[in-house]
Formats: C-alpha cells, sequence, structure tokens
C-alpha cells in the first residue's frame, strides 16, 4: 500500500466498508428498471446461460436416471449398511437445507433489521432457498426404504386411526421443512408481484403479457396495493424470520436426539444454524459473481454486497469454528469412553481426511476474509466461497459417518463407501438446482426492481419505502 | 474332462422360474416320443394307510409340482377335492415328526415341524441321545437342501431326462452278462455306510454277486481313529465321548464342541459341568490345536501347534501320564504344558478325557487312546464300541484299490451312491481318468455334481426328509428316518437301487426299511414297537454295547502309527470346513453366509496364516497367495488369524465347486486340488508365494477387538470365588428409574432372556436356527462385504491379548428388547413400538424405511432390507416359509422379536386352557437349538422362573449398561478355570 493510499485510507470514515456504495452513482429510476427487466424481455440471452443451461440439464437428467434407479432397486444401490444406514442422502437434505438459510436471512431477518443493501440481493437469494429447500425436500423421499409411504410422516385422518409418532425428530422435520418451504414461496412470491406487473406492461408478446399478466394477480401499483404489499412483506418476514432460526435447529435435532457419540451433543442447534448461513452465504456469492459478470449488474451488486456477505460467512464461519473447537473439549471433559474415541476417530480414524478437509475448507480458508481486499475482489471470493460449501458439505458427511462407522459395539464397526449412485443423486441434485435457476435468472427478474428503485437517492422524494 | 458337459441342458434353475429351459426338453422329448414321467403319479401311494398325512403332503408337494406339470399335460388321476378335512389337521397349527437327520450316516435325533405337509423347520429331539432336543448346524440347515432349488429333479442318461422304468430296463440288461459272472466287473462305491438296512441289502447285493465289490470313501471322517483303535487295540472300534463327568479334557487338535458328528451331545456334557459358574466342580479345558477353532477358544488354556508338533505333544504327555513305549517330546519341548496338564490329568483320573481331532494322525489318536487307558477314563468318560459302520475298512486304500481297477478296465459297472469322488478323491488318485473307462457309471445324488457329469447315469436321490431309512448315532442308538413329505422330484434311494440289482424290485423305502426291521425285532407286536419307533424316533436300547479293550502288545511300533515326519517347512492342513463340511453342503445358502467361527468369513474359504508367518511370507489380508504343493499350485485369497500357530496354513476343504447349483458355483478355492491320499491332512513342503493380486474375503465383523469396552466381561472362576460382585467391580451397575416417567408397571408377562457366555461355544446354531424359524433371507457375498447381511442373531467374536496367543471370547448378540429402547424414540410413524409384555415389536407393515432406529441402536441388531432380498420366486424355497412370520419385502427394518410368533401361540394355548403360560414352555428358536443351553428365555417377573433365577446371579449384566437402556436381554459373566500352574504360559 503506498502512502498516498494510506493517506486516502486515513481521510475515510472510520468504516471503510460503509463507504462501499450500495448502487453504483448515476442510476435512474428508468435505468434501473430497464437494465433488469430487459433480461429478462429484451436482451439476447447471453451466451454463458445456455453453457450453464445446457451442463444443468444434463445434470437433471442424470437425476433423473439416478431416481428411477433408487426407486427400481431400492435404497440399496446407496453405499448405506448397517451401521452406517444414513450417508449421502442425509448429507445432501441438511446441506441443501442449510443452503437455503441465507436467503431467508436476506429477505426476512435483514428487511426487519432495514438493512437496506439487501434490496439488490434478496430476489435470487430467495430463489436460490426455494430451490435448495426443493433439492433439499427430495432427499428424505430418496432415501426411504419404501418411499411410496412417505405420507404416513403426516398427520392425516386415516382409517388406520395411527398418527405419526411425535417424539420422532423426523416428524419435526416434516412441519419445519414444509412451513419453511411454503413461508419462503409466499415470500418470494409476494415479493416479486409489483416486478412481475412490470414485466406485464413491459411485455412485447402477448402471450408473455399474459403469463406475467396472471402472476401479477392485476397488480395496478396504486396506493392501496402498495399499503396492503408491504403489510403483508413485513407480516411475512415477521414469520420467515423465527424460521430461520428454527428450521436447522429442528434439523440437528435429528442427531442430537439419538445417543449415539458424536449426535448426542447440544450444541449442535446453535452450531447448525450458524453452519446454514454460512454455507448460505458461500452459495450467494457463488451465484452471485458470475451473475454480476455476466449480465453486467456490477452497478446493482457492488463491492458492498459482497463485502457484507463476506463479513457474515466469515461471522458464522468463527462460530462453527468454535464449535470444532469446543467438541472434543466437552468430550475429554465428560470423560465418556465413547465420545472420546468419537473424536479421535474423527480425527485419525479411516475418515480423519473429512475431519482434516472440514478444519481446512471451515475454518482455514474462511480466515482470508480478514482481508478487505479478498472480501471485495470477486475471483478469490468465488473460491473461497466454492470451499466453504465443499467444507460444509464434508462437515455433515464426517458428522454422519464418522459417528455412526464406529459407536458402542466394535463388532458392528465398518467403513462407509458410497456408491456411483450416491454421487450420481447429489451431482444431480446440484443440477437440479443450477436447472431451476437457471430458468428463474431468464424468465423471472432476478433484482427486485421496485426495492434497488428505492436506494436511488431521490427515492424519498417519491414517498416510496424508506428500506 | 473331453465328455461334453452334459448336464448343461438339464434344467438346473428354479421349479418353475426356468420355463424356457424347461420348455425346451419338453417339447424334445415330445418330440422324440419319450414318455414322460408325471411327478404326481406318485400320489398312488397316499391311498394306502397313511391317507391324512400323505394327502397333507401332497398338498404341500403340489405347491411345488404345480411347475412341472404346467406345460404339457395335466394329471387326469387322483384329484382329491378337500370336502372333508384330514382329521387332526388344523390350518394354522403344526405338526411335529420325529426323525433322524444323518451326517456321514451318523443321525442326530430331529423333531420337525410341518405345515400342512410341508417341513419348515427341524428342531432336536429331546428324547434322542445325540441331541437331547438341541441340534446342530447342520441338522438346521437340512431343510433348506430339501427345497435347494438346483437339486437334481430327473432320472437323466448323457443329460437327457429317462424313465425310472427305462433305467431298471437299460441295467438289467448291462447287469444281465455280468450277472452270469457272479457279478465280476461290478462295482459299488458308497459314502460310510451306517445304515443297518442300507448295510444289509448291501451285504445281501455281495452275497448275490460275490465277484461284485463294495467300496466306500468319504474325504472327511473318523479314518484316524478306526486306524488308530485298529492299531492300539487289534480292532477298529467306535469311540464317543461322555463328558458329563470329564473333569479335564484335553483337545488335541479337536473340535469336539462345535464341529462333526457327535458335537451336539459333547457341548452339552462339557457345559454341563461348566453353565453357570457358581458350581464349585468347574472343568477345565485344554486345547492344543494347528489351528483356530471354536473349542481352541473356548479352552481354558489354549496352546497353538504345528500340526505335527500336536503329536509330539501327545507323546511328550503320554510319557508324563506314564504311557510306556510310546516315545515322548524333546526335553524342553512345552515342559510346563506337559507336565501341568499330566498332573492335572492325573489328579481325576477317571474322570478326564483326551480328545483326538478327526483330522489328527492316527498316532495321535492312538496315543490318546493309551493316555486315556491310562487315565482310566476308559468305559467312563471315553467309550468304545464295536464300529458303527458296517464294514470298517481303510478307505483311501478302498479307493485305490477301484481306481486301479478302472485303470485295469475291469470295472464294467460303476454305481456310486452318493459322494463327490470326482471332486473330493486325492487328487493323485486321478480318479477322473479312471472314470471314464468304466463302460457304465451310474451316480445316485441329490444334486447333478462334479461327479455325475462325468457318470452315463444319474439318479436323483430322496433328500432324508423325503424317504424311509434309518441311521445310527454315536453310542450306535439305531433311529428310523421317516419322511415328512412325498419326494418332490423322481427320484429314488440307494435301497431302491440295490433291490434292482439283487433282482428284487419294486419295494418302496418304507418296505425295505421295514421289513429289515422285522427282521431284526425278536419281541412280540411288532407294529407297536414299530409305531413307537418312528414316533420317538428312536429306538429304545439299540445302543451299541460298550467293549473294554486292551492294548495290543507293541502297539506303538505298529506300521499304521508311523510318526508324523516333522520338520520345519512350511506345512499345509486341510480341514474339513465348519459348515459345508467335505462340500456336499456347499449348495446350502444359509451355510455358505452362516459366519465361520473365529473368522466370521462367509462365501469362502481362505488361506488362513498367523500373523507371523504373513509378515514373513510377505502375505496381506485379502491379497490373493499361491500355493505350490508337490507339483502342484492353487491360489486363495490369505485371512490372517491371530492365534493361528507360525510356520502353519490351514486350507478348509468343501470349496471351489464348479457343480454344485448356483450358490456353491465359484465360491472358494478346491483345496482337494493339494490334497494326496499319502497325506490326507497335512503335509509339509508348501511353497507360499504372494502375487500381489486381491480377492476380498466377506467377513462379517471386522473389527475384533473390544477396544477396552465392557463388552464381554470374564474373570477366572476364583476370582469369582473370592469376590461374587466382581461383575459390578468391573462395570458399575447403573441406578433404576432414572428416567422422569414413572416405570410402567408390568401386570401381563414380562419377557426376558439370559445369555450364559461361559456356555457359549460360537458354534452358530443358533443363528441357522433363527434364520430357519423367522424367515430370514440370504444376501449374497456382494451384500455381506456391504455390510447388510441379515441374521438377527450374531455371535460376536473377540481376541484378547497378543496375536500369538490370543484369548478368544464369543458373544451371542439378539435383539435387546430394550425397556428404554432408543430405537422406539426415533421411529417416525410408530412402526417399533413396546408391547405390553416388554418387546420391542417391529411392525412390518408399517415401516416407511428411514432406518433412524437402526442408527440409534447401540446394539446395532437391526436388519434392514436394502433391496428386496427375499426370493419371491422360487417355488421351492416358499415351501421351506414359517407361515407364522411375514415375509419381508424391500426397504424394511427387521430384528430379533424374541420369537413373537412362539408367544403368541403359547399364550393362546394357555388362554384356551385357562392357565399361565408355564416356566420353559415358551422356546425361542435360538434357546431350543443351541446345544449348550446357554440361552434361557421367559417370564422374568415370575422370580420362581429359570430366567429369572438367573438374572438374580450375581454374574448378571446387561450389555453397554451405562446407557440405560433397561435390555431385557442380560448376559452371564464369562468364568474361565485357568490352571494356577499354567497361569504366566497363558496368555
Amino acid at each position: 500500500m503506498t502512502v498516498a493510499e494510506r493517506q486516502l485510507e486515513s481521510t475515510r470514515q472510520p468504516d471503510p466498508d460503509v463507504s462501499l456504495p450500495v448502487i453504483a452513482p448515476h442510476q435512474s429510476f428508468a435505468g434501473v428498471t430497464d437494465q433488469i427487466s430487459s433480461a429478462v424481455l429484451t436482451t439476447k440471452t447471453p451466451i454463458p446461460w445456455f453453457v450453464a443451461f445446457a451442463f444443468a440439464l444434463c445434470l437433471v437428467g442424470v437425476f433423473v436416471c439416478a431416481i428411477t434407479w433408487i426407486f427400481a432397486k431400492g435404497v440399496g444401490v446407496f453405499g448405506i449398511e448397517i451401521p452406517v444406514a444414513w450417508g449421502f442422502a442425509i448429507t445432501n437434505f441438511v446441506w441443501w437445507i442449510g443452503i437455503g438459510h441465507a436467503g431467508t436471512l436476506i429477505s426476512a431477518f435483514l428487511l426487519l433489521l432495514n438493512q437496506s443493501w439487501r434490496s439488490s440481493i434478496n430476489r435470487f437469494a430467495e430463489a436460490m432457498t426455494i430451490f435448495a429447500v426443493m433439492c433439499a425436500g427430495m432427499f428424505p423421499l430418496l432415501h426411504l426404504g419404501r418411499p411410496w409411504l412417505f405420507y404416513w410422516l403426516l398427520p392425516y385422518p386415516n382409517t388406520m386411526t395411527i398418527q405419526p409418532q411425535f417424539r420422532s425428530p423426523l416428524v419435526w422435520d416434516v412441519f419445519a421443512v414444509s412451513t419453511y418451504f411454503t413461508v419462503s414461496l409466499l415470500f418470494w412470491y409476494l415479493g416479486m408481484i409489483p416486478d412481475l406487473g412490470t414485466l406485464r406492461d413491459r411485455a412485447k408478446s402477448t402471450f408473455a403479457r399474459f403469463v406475467y399478466g396472471v402472476l401479477s394477480w392485476g397488480w395496478r401499483g396504486s396506493n392501496g396495493h402498495w399499503r396492503l404489499h408491504e403489510t403483508a412483506s413485513l407480516l411475512l418476514a415477521g414469520l420467515a424470520t423465527p424460521l430461520v432460526l428454527s428450521v436447522h435447529t429442528v434439523v440437528s435435532f435429528d442427531f442430537t436426539i439419538a445417543i449415539l457419540p458424536g449426535w448426542h451433543s447440544t450444541i449442535f442447534p446453535p452450531y447448525f444454524v450458524a453452519g446454514a448461513i454460512f454455507s448460505g452465504f458461500a452459495m450467494v456469492l457463488v451465484l452471485a459473481i458470475p451473475i454480476r459478470a455476466v449480465y453486467g449488474l456490477q452497478n446493482l451488486l457492488t463491492e458492498r454486497h459482497l463485502n457484507n456477505c463476506a463479513k457474515l460467512m466469515l461471522a458464522t464461519g468463527l462460530i462453527v469454528a468454535y464449535t470444532y473447537l469446543i467438541e472434543p473439549f466437552t468430550a475429554w471433559y465428560s470423560g465418556d469412553q465413547f465420545e472420546m474415541y468419537m473424536v479421535h476417530n474423527r480425527a485419525v480414524g479411516p475418515h480423519a481426511w473429512t475431519y482434516w478437509g472440514v478444519i481446512f475448507c471451515n475454518v482455514v480458508v474462511p480466515q482470508l476474509l480478514w482481508f478487505r481486499k479478498m472480501r471485495i475482489t470477486p475471483k478469490p471470493l468465488f473460491w473461497i466461497s466454492i470451499a466453504i460449501l465443499y467444507g460444509m458439505w464434508l462437515e455433515r458427511y464426517m458428522i454422519i459417518i464418522t459417528a455412526l462407522h464406529r459407536d458402542f459395539v466394535p463388532s458392528s464397526w465398518s467403513n462407509f463407501i458410497a456408491t456411483l449412485w450416491d454421487n450420481l443423486a447429489l451431482y444431480g441434485s446440484i443440477g437440479m438446482f443450477l436447472f431451476l435457476f437457471m430458468l428463474f435468472i431468464r424468465f423471472l427478474p432476478m433484482i427486485s426492481m421496485y426495492e434497488v428503485r428505492t436506494l436511488l437517492p431521490f427515492s424519498g422524494i417519491h414517498g416510496a419505502s424508506q428500506k | 474332462m473331453n465328455q461334453p458337459p452334459t448336464s448343461d441342458f438339464v434344467p438346473l434353475e428354479t421349479l418353475t422360474g426356468s420355463a424356457p429351459r424347461s420348455r425346451y426338453w419338453r417339447d424334445l422329448d415330445e418330440l422324440r416320443g419319450i414318455p414322460r414321467p408325471e411327478p404326481p403319479e406318485d400320489t398312488g401311494e397316499f391311498v394306502d394307510q397313511n391317507t391324512r398325512r400323505r394327502f397333507l403332503q401332497l398338498a404341500g408337494a403340489s405347491l411345488g409340482l404345480a411347475g412341472l406339470t404346467g406345460c404339457t399335460r395335466q394329471p387326469t388321476e387322483f384329484i382329491y377335492p378337500y370336502v372333508e378335512p384330514p382329521e387332526s389337521a388344523i390350518p394354522g397349527k403344526p405338526m411335529f415328526f420325529a426323525t433322524a437327520a444323518p451326517m456321514n450316516g451318523i443321525a442326530e435325533g430331529v423333531v420337525v415341524e410341518s405345515h400342512l405337509g410341508r417341513p419348515t423347520k427341524v428342531e432336536g429331539n429331546p428324547l434322542h441321545p445325540a441331541s437331547l432336543g438341541s441340534t446342530s448346524v447342520h441338522s438346521q440347515s437340512s431343510v433348506l437342501d430339501l427345497y435347494d432349488p438346483d437339486r437334481a429333479r430327473e432320472i437323466t442318461h448323457l443329460g437327457e431326462a429317462e424313465t425310472w422304468e427305462d433305467f431298471v430296463q437299460t441295467l438289467n440288461a448291462t447287469l444281465a452278462p455280468l450277472r452270469e459272472s457272479k457279478g465280476r466287473g461290478i462295482r459299488l462305491l458308497t459314502e460310510t455306510v451306517i445304515s443297518p438296512t442300507l448295510g444289509s441289502q448291501v451285504q445281501a447285493f455281495l452275497q448275490a454277486l460275490p465277484e461284485a465289490k463294495w467300496h466306500q470313501y468319504d474325504p472327511c471322517g473318523p479314518h484316524s481313529a478306526r486306524t488308530a483303535t485298529q492299531a492300539a487295540f487289534g480292532r477298529p472300534l467306535n469311540t464317543y465321548y461322555q463328558l458329563e463327568q470329564a473333569g479335564v479334557v484335553v483337545a488335541l487338535d479337536s473340535d469336539f464342541l462345535a464341529c462333526g458328528p457327535g458335537s451336539t451331545r459333547c457341548a452339552r456334557d462339557f457345559m454341563a459341568r461348566r453353565r453357570r459358574g457358581d458350581r464349585t466342580d468347574m472343568n477345565r479345558l485344554y486345547s492344543i490345536e494347528s489351528g483356530v477353532t471354536s473349542t481352541g477358544g473356548k479352552a481354558d488354556h489354549r496352546l497353538p501347534l504345528r500340526y505335527a508338533k500336536v503329536e509330539t505333544f501327545a507323546r511328550g504327555l503320554a510319557a508324563a501320564i506314564g504311557v510306556q513305549g510310546a516315545g515322548t517330546s524333546p526335553a524342553g519341548f512345552h515342559a510346563d504344558w506337559i507336565s501341568a496338564i499330566a498332573r492335572d490329568l492325573m489328579a481325576s483320573r477317571g474322570a478326564s478325557a483326551i480328545i483326538p481331532g478327526d483330522h489328527q494322525s492316527p498316532a495321535v489318536h492312538a496315543l490318546a487312546a493309551a493316555m486315556n487307558l491310562a487315565l482310566d477314563n476308559t468305559g467312563k468318560t471315553v467309550v468304545y464300541t464295536e464300529p458303527l459302520e458296517i464294514r470298517p475298512e481303510d478307505q483311501v486304500e478302498s479307493l485305490k484299490k477301484l481306481v486301479d481297477d478302472m485303470n485295469a478296465g475291469a470295472v464294467e459297472v460303476l454305481l456310486i451312491f452318493g459322494g463327490n469322488p470326482i471332486y473330493n478323491a486325492p487328487v493323485d488318485l486321478a480318479f477322473a481318468d479312471g472314470l471314464r473307462k468304466v463302460k457304465t457309471a451310474i451316480h445316485v445324488g441329490l444334486h447333478l455334481n462334479e461327479t455325475s457329469q462325468l457318470c452315463h447315469w444319474h439318479l436323483p436321490e430322496p433328500h432324508f426328509l423325503e424317504d424311509w431309512g434309518d441311521a445310527r448315532s454315536l453310542d450306535g442308538t439305531a433311529a428310523i428316518i421317516q419322511p415328512l413329505i412325498d419326494p418332490l422330484y423322481d427320484s429314488h434311494s440307494f435301497s431302491q437301487v440295490l433291490d434292482v440289482i439283487v433282482q428284487f424290485p419294486g419295494r418302496s423305502s418304507y418296505t425295505i426299511v421295514r421289513a429289515y426291521w422285522m427282521a431284526q425285532h425278536k419281541g412280540a407286536d411288532f407294529e407297536s414297537w414299530w409305531r413307537k419307533s418312528v414316533h420317538d424316533g428312536l429306538i429304545q436300547d439299540s445302543a451299541l454295547a460298550p467293549v473294554t479293550p486292551v492294548l495290543a502288545a507293541n502297539w506303538a511300533q505298529s506300521p499304521l502309527l508311523a510318526p508324523t515326519e516333522g520338520n520345519t517347512d512350511d506345512e499345509l492342513v486341510f480341514r474339513a470346513d465348519p459348515y459345508l463340511y467335505d462340500g456336499r453342503f456347499a449348495n446350502n445358502t444359509w451355510l455358505q453366509e452362516l459366519p465361520r467361527p473365529i473368522t466370521k468369513l462367509t462365501w469362502d474359504n481362505a488361506v488362513l496364516v498367523s500373523p507371523a508367518t504373513a509378515q514373513r511370507l510377505h502375505l496381506e489380508n485379502q491379497h490373493v497367495a499361491q500355493l505350490e504343493y508337490r507339483g502342484r499350485i492353487i491360489e486363495g485369497s490369505v485371512w490372517i488369524s491371530p492365534g493361528h500357530p507360525d510356520g502353519s496354513i490351514t486350507i478348509h476343504l468343501g470349496y471351489g465347486r464348479t457343480r454344485s447349483g448356483r450358490a456353491g458355483n465359484g465360491a472358494g478355492f478346491n483345496a482337494y486340488l493339494l490334497r494326496t491320499s499319502d497325506a490326507m491332512w497335512s503335509g509339509t513342503g508348501l511353497e507360499v508365494r504372494a502375487t500381489g493380486k486381491k480377492f476380498p474375503l466377506a467377513s462379517t465383523q471386522m473389527q475384533q477387538s473390544m477396544e477396552g469396552r465392557n463388552l464381554v466381561i470374564s474373570a477366572p472362576v476364583e476370582t469369582y470365588k473370592q469376590d461374587p460382585d466382581f461383575v459390578n467391580h468391573i462395570q458399575e451397575p447403573v441406578p433404576r428409574n432414572l428416567s422422569l416417567y414413572p416405570p410402567w408397571n408390568y401386570t401381563g408377562y414380562a419377557w426376558g432372556m439370559s445369555i450364559d457366555l461361559t456356555a457359549c461355544v460360537g458354534c452358530n446354531a443358533c443363528v441357522v436356527a433363527c434364520q430357519a424359524e423367522n424367515n430370514i433371507p440370504v444376501v449374497g457375498k456382494g451384500q455381506v462385504l456391504a455390510r447388510r447381511a441379515m441374521h438377527w442373531i450374531r455371535i460376536d467374536t473377540y481376541y484378547k491379548g497378543s496375536p500369538e496367543r490370543p484369548e478368544l471370547y464369543y458373544e451371542p448378540v439378539p435383539c435387546m428388547q430394550c425397556e428404554d429402547a432408543p430405537c422406539e424414540l426415533v421411529c417416525p410413524v410408530q412402526a417399533t413400538n413396546h408391547s405390553t409384555e416388554g418387546l420391542n415389536d417391529m411392525v412390518y407393515n408399517r415401516c416407511v424405511g428411514t432406518r433412524y432406529c437402526s442408527n440409534n441402536c447401540p446394539y446395532k441388531v437391526r436388519r434392514f432390507n436394502f433391496f428386496r432380498f427375499q426370493d419371491w420366486t422360487t417355488e421351492s424355497i416358499k415351501m421351506q416359509r414359517n407361515p407364522d412370520v411375514s415375509v419381508r419385502s424391500r426397504g424394511v427394518m427387521e430384528k430379533c422379536t424374541y420369537c413373537v410368533q412362539r408367544i403368541r401361540e403359547t399364550e393362546i394355548r394357555a388362554d384356551l386352557e385357562n392357565r399361565d403360560v408355564r416356566d420353559g414352555e415358551i422356546q425361542t428358536a435360538c434357546q431350543q437349538a443351541c446345544p449348550t443351553q446357554a440361552i434361557v428365555f421367559g417370564d422374568i417377573k415370575n422370580s420362581g422362573n429359570r430366567v429369572a433365577k438367573l438374572k438374580a446371579l450375581k454374574l448378571d449384566y446387561p450389555l453397554l449398561a451405562e446407557l440405560n437402556t433397561r435390555p431385557r436381554t442380560t448376559y452371564l459373566a464369562e468364568l474361565r478355570n485357568p490352571n494356577p500352574e499354567l497361569k504366566e504360559t497363558a496368555s
């Protein structure tokens, strides 16, 4: 850093990050609206989109094949066994659910906290949530021995007068995830209605006008509409905010309720929530950075956004690191031979690579984010995020596999080896996620036009909301 | 092997599943105008005396036979509508019939459960001396052999189906000229014949055709004992052991607790003085062995020695006991062991036993006999009788003569009854080359095997559950084998074929057996005697009288007892597989998938080698080793076996079959390819090379260390006497009522189980019994490798101590039926629930397969149907299933239920009789099979019950007590009785 730069640095406001503009200067209402809506309506779809879409479509094909095979043959095609009766499917489930969390955090939590910078990323972050939860939701079904009877986990009146077993965390999961999906979907859709109205008004083809017209529910932008919309948004944000904390807490109960060393731990709920947000923001960045480049959205998705997301990652990453630290301590402090063995086995056993991989990806790599340069430069940030996404997947894998494969009675100990179908289902679900996301950025406004407009310095004179 | 593999065309597949193949044959037969037998024509017999039972048998059999009749014609006769149900046959209520399961001709009395004419489950016969209600692994699994879909189904000539009439006609035509020369050129090759009826027939045959010759050959069997008694006592004698009174037992390379005929009774008697270690006169077991066996693992002192050194040891021991003239061991050769054991033996004269293993040399057997005599054990713990065999002989010599004659062209007609010499004859005899020179070779057997492939004719043999017969147990007690079902296929017994040869055809097996015993029966009223004998499953007072043998002069110098030459080269030891035996059970999937003792291997044999030797020879686990021995080479995968003697390699016979059926073909490697007639059990001059190739072996237990956890609690009996509460000092008892909730009040029964670890010999009879009772599927080697074996009860085996001299511990683990069951809590659909009698009920119909219950089970006793493991298509297999137990499909969790079907049945019966269930009235399948009565089940609420009394013992402990799952299944800590003199040397 040169002397001049350092002087410049010192003349800045106390927190240099706040000086990063949320939105580039010299933007206009029409300009913002044009830029975002044209990506859907007029501009030629960029080549990278086709490439990504084709890639995603291939993976969807793989996914369909994998699901067909799994349903046809049974879950034996996975690498699961006795004692490791859960494998990739549950890992994937927890991972995807976790990824979804960032979207809700951005759209609901930050809305309530009046963080206006969220406006340019909340739309696609919410879309990410929806698609991630959709991917997550598939895995509990895929991993069931008899998937056609999945509805037995739902409480519904039936002639057998038998209900789910409410002490099982898997039943709680059903409620948590379905609530989460419903609220997220409503919130996302509700937030999109004004923009759908804009697309309807700007669409050239009759068909597009018709579709967007139906989807926008007769939005006219009247005062009354805006008032109701605002109220509903706030209410849903209020509903969604606790879900950010509760859903992954419930997911963590899948493990903590069990008596297995490595699962049975009270630290899991905060640990899982932090991990979820950690991986969620990584996914937000992994999506935002290429989109920003391909669609030239640097003016709306500014360094400020990258910086804030990175900071959140760093913070949640540190929470996760803390739990990594506290786990061996608790095991040692408990004096329980099974707990101690579990920690030992994690670090030096046959799956030690997962443990050290997790430490590297989730603890070592995120330390780079202490450097401001790393936080605002897209390329390194992208790869850091990828590492975190991988690390968080590995963490769930480690939790599940290392706890199960060597538990109480050594005679049952074994090793878990994933099969082709385990891998195909994982990659297939990534493909499905990408596929849905590509469709989303092609056919729906990926950034909230009306909310970004409020970020413009002169938006106040139009009396729009203060977010 | 130039002959075309004719049997390729024979439908080996399923009864109905191989429609294309069967149709091919049918069409061809019709084209050629060959009349086909209609299997139901056998029903001609069922109009006679036993109408009711025969009818039911047929009803069951028709299920299987339906497939055979489907394509061409429907039977036109003997269709009996079920208008009036047969008296006393209540659908849903099984009936039980006593019979006997022969193994090498030696009977174990069994009682077979029959559901509407289908035998489904074999239990021990409490009246029979070889069983006393328990069963061996082989009796248990025999019912699957009956329904083996790969059994031979029709008479074939050069691979083409023929009728019995054609066979008889052809045989008579072939024999006609030979009969004139008094049978010259006719040869009979059988396995060891013990059956009195068959024996009398063979004798009649030899009388009628004096120039004909009879040969016997069994690849495994008490050959050494026969030779040894011949040498030591001047005549072959049958040896058996009565261990109930034996205070000190020395096993010289013998697996008498778990393997071989008679082991069921031996184990029971031996454990009678060991079970519940609160007895003061606990017996002591020394095992000197060249492999690692169940018996060795159970021994208080186990000394691994090379095969040849066992003999040296025996000589040393004999000298120490005072046996004259048999030499001694070199000075310093395990002198501490020899002197300690000798002192121990002499201290319990008349109440000790030295038991040599079947595969040890005749010299060891003779030394053991001499020692037993010297110790005054003979007639007390060791009993000799006249031989069980109709004609005791050196079977290898007998086979050699046959091969010589075949090669000389002197054999016109060879009848091979059972057995499989092409596969299991000593390789240097080149039996196949001889067999090719025989003009007419006829093989009678259950399967189209390697031998029938080279024979001109093959006749399907009836399974013992389909046919009348008789057999003797080791003490000579004869038993009538009665069939439980009409033959499933067009099969004819040895007896019937012999009848044809002696021109006395047309008799059924029933007539033959009955006629023999009618001639034997001296008393009046044959009919009621016969009925009683058949009903009881044994003939009263038919045991052979003990004889008191006298040592022949200079017995030790007998040429039959040539000392095993000892050198330091690597030695090769052959052993019969504990489950496949000599290979005859290779197609029994239950036995293939039954984890071998100690190694826990399934579906393969292995090159077993000690850790140090493996290191020296650069062998690694599951790497292929090449064994070169006397100019012949085979390859097999290595399994490093702690406790195996160094410089020795053990390979099990019975594997590497090529024509046993779908299960046995290709499993393991064929050890017979190295076995020569001069060294049937062991030899030196072995070269072992690592090949670098890998071949996975499917073991069901990958971790055999307890990792310092209190899983098997054990102590010397002295510790127990000094501190009866030692279990609680090792494992803190968990305070009761740690729960926030008030304890559940069991108003009815409270079922529980106690497993005595002292008594468990790890024989696996419980595992097969459970499999048979509960319709547990086999999964195959691939799925075992994928850790998906389905056994509901498993025998965990742990090593303790050094890899050279480990102690071994067995622990049977069924579902613990926890009162605070972790599995129940986590099931989202209430598929596993606690019953009012304290069982963890598993509701298969409700299970959606989340497998959470298994994850949360600390004992990992739950088993999941990852695929549709059950065979839904093979008709014959369906007939084996227990109708009282659901057949689980894919995606469903299952586990031990304490045989809930038996509990309910008994409860209902007690209810109808307006009484409570009596103690011991319900026996779980594992308990019933257990030869040592290690498992006791009952109502734990009633303190007078046996199980409650056992649980009240201070030895009682729950597995993983600290988890507070409060298991209903608890263990009695294992007590051993080491010799204080040998304390330092042991382990």
